[in-house]
């Protein structure tokens, strides 16, 4: 296994960590405008992610600078290409950062109303988004021969990556609910139970349509038959345990095998995904790969140093943050920070 | 407006906007620690208050820092797609090791302080806040380090028509960050000192209930800023005579200078013909420039022109000269503001170590405007750095103008560019109206509580009320 691979499977973990995390992060800011109805529900619910959002982000942005410096070929072409759905992600992801801090921070309701809609449609936004852009990056893009992107916003929107987009809404909220069914007492906590009752419908529903569609519109077939493997019906299976125990309300077992899901299923993403990491649609000589798009061979090795020094540091930390902030969160508790 | 120009446009606002934060953040957080190692080392509950008030202010600050941040690193792909794929080696890996070691760090550590009040032993809390001034200020550390190519690349080869590493240590002990790095962070010191030292001086002004608290945060600030001013002077001296060596055109335009000159004379007001590229007027300290550029008074400073046309030899026809009226004025702007800065600063630390508090009322109304100053020499600064460049994007390998995305067309930009102004500006009324909210109200968190403690569902700090008394002495 050389550089070029490992570096591959390390922005896939980051990428899988972001969206584990960011999974409930974004389904309870899905969820607030529809579980918190009094003030102080709201804010037993954005205190749930309070202490951990930012962090869960900074998944993404590392994984960002690991493409740039890892395959700078792929971050040029894909974040020009892909130019004004990233305009949409980061006013999502903008918004919805401030909005944590600044909520709380004046008693005027329609301030607190206007902050609370910006959690929501951030969380929508980056959601969508994001799936849309995974599904684009695997489907396929205008790709030409130069790297260039020569499409235009439009080719984006196809129905797959629609589809994308929409199943990893259904699959956040779904963890969303879970999450603070875990992490609320009182009303709060009933109206979480109750809503994971009911979405894990469209949940299973969109990831039944994302499975069709994954052999409708892009390659898989072709690789590997119909049997796709282990890994995608492990993750298939993890998702009806998933339902399974939300039905039981065993939700501590239902956050971890829909986060199982959610792990699974980027697996096989970038599975499949491989040796590529961008898809031109024009012609197949023209996708970016792990060893047309990386960074020289030294890059790699200095970066490679780094990572295994700070990954491990990192991880500790964080999760000792997460064991800190195990506690449920209660409604008549100290909420204000 | 073309794609290039719209794109330089979004990049300026965006950087200039982003670092309205990013010093007040390297600065405060520091403080902010040493107000809380205060109050865990005394147990005196004065500074447990200081690290909560200005620990309020400083998250209200931080936020925007981050989420603007985001921009900043997705924009090198957006907007300048060529230079990511020429400099990603280079610039990539800096920014990957900043996220890695740095913004995980102060994101996990500040959601654990934030959260943590009350929670947490006190030492292990003010840990917390220690490793957010940390990552904080090694995330400077690795932004400019990746800037630091850019002005004076080091470390590379060009191969395959890039710019690949071939030395990392020289990208990291590259000369540039070695006065680039200390003056971004004393300034952060100064803007943090004159931050407090101006919200404090309000408050002294008004008299309002806190005079205790103020009268003590103005002392600390004024030595936190004597220190920041004084080293951000010393750091500045040595950075400029590094800029002659480095980025002599810098430097010249900086100056105003058209002509070598040997001894060089130190600007105090030039008027040029800046189209003819020409001197009109001009008052010069004798010597005075040779003197900051070699501490002695004599030493040729060279000239746009001499300049102009060894750049021409060295990389071919073209126009090497960057837009000189503004370097010129932002180079004034900066230094102005930094002067005068350190008057203040100097004198606020006079008449605290005569052991008077900040009484003189001409005084405290001067330090309740002079928030503003850092801001000015911050920004100015930065547009110096980076207007003073121009035309290159990496100085001697790159030019802007091949590093702007090829495919991102006009109407792109000018549509991302009108997102990101309408939802800055109204995030920046939001955050001015935050902190002068907060500035004004003054501490309010009086009680130290230990464990646990039940609270009012009301979650504002200030209508915070112990439900049983007896709990919250215990």
């Amino acid at each position: 296994m050389n550089l070029q691979d490992i570096w591959f499977i390390l922005i896939s973990i980051l990428f899988i960590g972001f969206f584990f995390l960011e999974g409930f992060d974004f389904g309870v800011g899905l969820l607030l405008p529809f579980l918190g109805k009094t003030d102080s529900e709201r804010r037993q619910i954005i205190n749930t992610i309070g202490p951990h959002w930012d962090a869960n982000e900074v998944w993404m942005i590392t994984a960002g600078g690991a493409i740039f410096a890892a395959f700078p070929h792929w971050y040029a072409t894909m974040f020009s290409g892909f130019y004004l759905a990233l305009v949409a992600i980061l006013f999502g992801l903008i918004i919805r950062g401030v909005a944590f801090e600044f909520r709380s921070k004046d008693a005027n309701p329609a301030w607190r109303r206007t902050w609370d809609t910006a959690i929501f449609v951030g969380s929508l936004l980056a959601a969508l988004l994001w799936g849309v852009a995974f599904g684009k990056i695997i489907e396929g893009v205008p790709v030409n021969a130069e790297m260039q992107f020569v499409g235009n916003f439009f080719d984006l929107l196809s129905p797959y990556a629609l589809i994308a987009g929409l199943a990893a809404v259904g699959i956040f909220a779904l963890q969303g609910a879970i999450f603070l069914s875990l992490k609320t007492e009182g009303t709060v906590r009933a109206k979480a139970e109750r809503a994971a009752q009911v979405l894990w419908i469209p949940a299973l529903v969109i990831s039944i349509v994302l499975a069709v569609a994954n052999y409708a519109y892009i390659d898989i077939f072709e690789k590997v038959g119909v049997n796709p493997g282990i890994m995608p019906i492990t993750s298939a299976a993890a998702l009806l345990t998933a339902i399974y125990f939300v039905r039981t309300k065993q939700f501590g077992w239902a956050f971890a095998a829909l986060g199982g899901t959610i792990v699974l299923s980027l697996i096989t993403y970038f599975w499949f995904l491989y040796p590529n990491v961008l898809v031109s649609s024009i012609d197949d000589a023209y996708n970016l790969t792990v060893n047309n798009a990386s960074s020289s061979e030294y890059t790699l090795q200095v970066m490679s140093v780094v990572a295994l020094i700070f990954v491990p540091v990192m991880l500790f930390y964080q999760g000792w943050s997460y064991w800190t902030f195990r506690k449920r969160v209660i409604a008549d508790g100290h909420l204000e920070y | 407006m073309e794609a290039l120009d719209l794109a330089r446009l979004q990049f300026a606002a965006t950087t200039v906007y982003h670092f309205f934060f990013v010093p007040l953040t390297l600065g405060l957080s520091i403080l902010v620690a040493i107000m809380q190692t205060l109050w865990w080392r005394t147990d005196n509950p004065l500074y447990r208050r200081m690290a909560k008030f200005w620990g309020k202010l400083f998250i209200i600050n931080f936020a925007m820092g981050v989420v603007t941040g985001i921009v900043q690193e997705f924009q090198f792909g957006m907007n300048w797609s060529e230079y990511s794929r020429f400099m990603g080696d280079i610039f990539g890996a800096p920014l990957a090791i900043e996220a890695l070691v740095a913004f995980f760090l102060e994101s996990t550590f500040l959601g654990v302080w934030i959260f943590g009040w009350d929670r947490l032993p006190r030492g292990v809390h003010t840990f917390a806040i220690w490793m957010v001034a940390l990552g904080a200020n090694v995330s400077a550390l690795w932004i400019l380090i990746a800037n630091s190519f850019m002005q004076e690349p080091v470390g590379y080869v060009l191969r395959n028509g890039r710019a690949e590493m071939d030395n990392f240590w020289e990208l990291i002990t590259n000369p540039h960050v070695g006065v680039q790095f200390p003056h971004v962070l004393f300034s952060g010191v100064a803007t943090a000192a004159f931050f407090v030292l101006g919200i404090s001086a309000w408050h002294l002004l008004r008299k309002t209930e806190h005079q205790e608290f103020f009268q003590r945060s103005a002392r600390m600030a004024a030595i936190y800023g004597a220190i920041g001013v004084v080293a951000v002077a010393l750091v500045g001296h040595s950075q400029a005579q590094h800029m002659v060596e480095a980025q002599p055109m810098k430097m010249a335009a900086a100056e105003g200078l058209f002509e070598s000159e040997d001894p060089a004379g130190l600007s105090l007001l030039t008027i040029g013909d800046w189209e003819q590229r020409n001197e009109v007027f001009s008052i010069r300290i004798p010597g005075a420039l040779s003197f900051l550029s070699y501490n002695r008074f004599d030493g040729e400073v060279r000239g746009i022109h001499d300049l102009q046309a060894e750049y021409e030899e060295t990389y071919g026809p073209g126009n090497y000269i960057p837009p000189v009226a503004f370097t010129y004025w932002n180079f004034r702007a900066m230094v102005g503001a930094g002067v005068l800065m350190g008057v203040i600063a100097l004198y606020a630390l006079y008449l605290q170590l005569r052991g008077r508090s900040l009484q003189p009322r001409w005084f405290l109304r001067a330090l309740v405007f002079a928030i503003a100053l850092p801001y000015i020499a911050n920004t100015t600064g930065w547009l110096l750095t980076e207007v003073g460049r121009q035309p290159w994007i990496v100085f001697g390998l790159q030019r802007v103008e091949e590093a702007v995305s090829p495919n991102v067309t006009t109407g792109m930009i000018a549509l991302s560019l009108v997102v990101f102004v309408a939802i800055y500006g109204a995030l920046m009324v939001a955050d001015v109206y935050l902190l002068a909210k907060f500035g004004r109200m003054g501490p309010t968190d009086e009680a130290p509580k230990e464990g646990p403690v039940e609270g009012a569902p009301d979650e504002t700090e200030d209508a915070y009320q112990p439900a049983d008394p007896v709990t919250a002495e215990a």
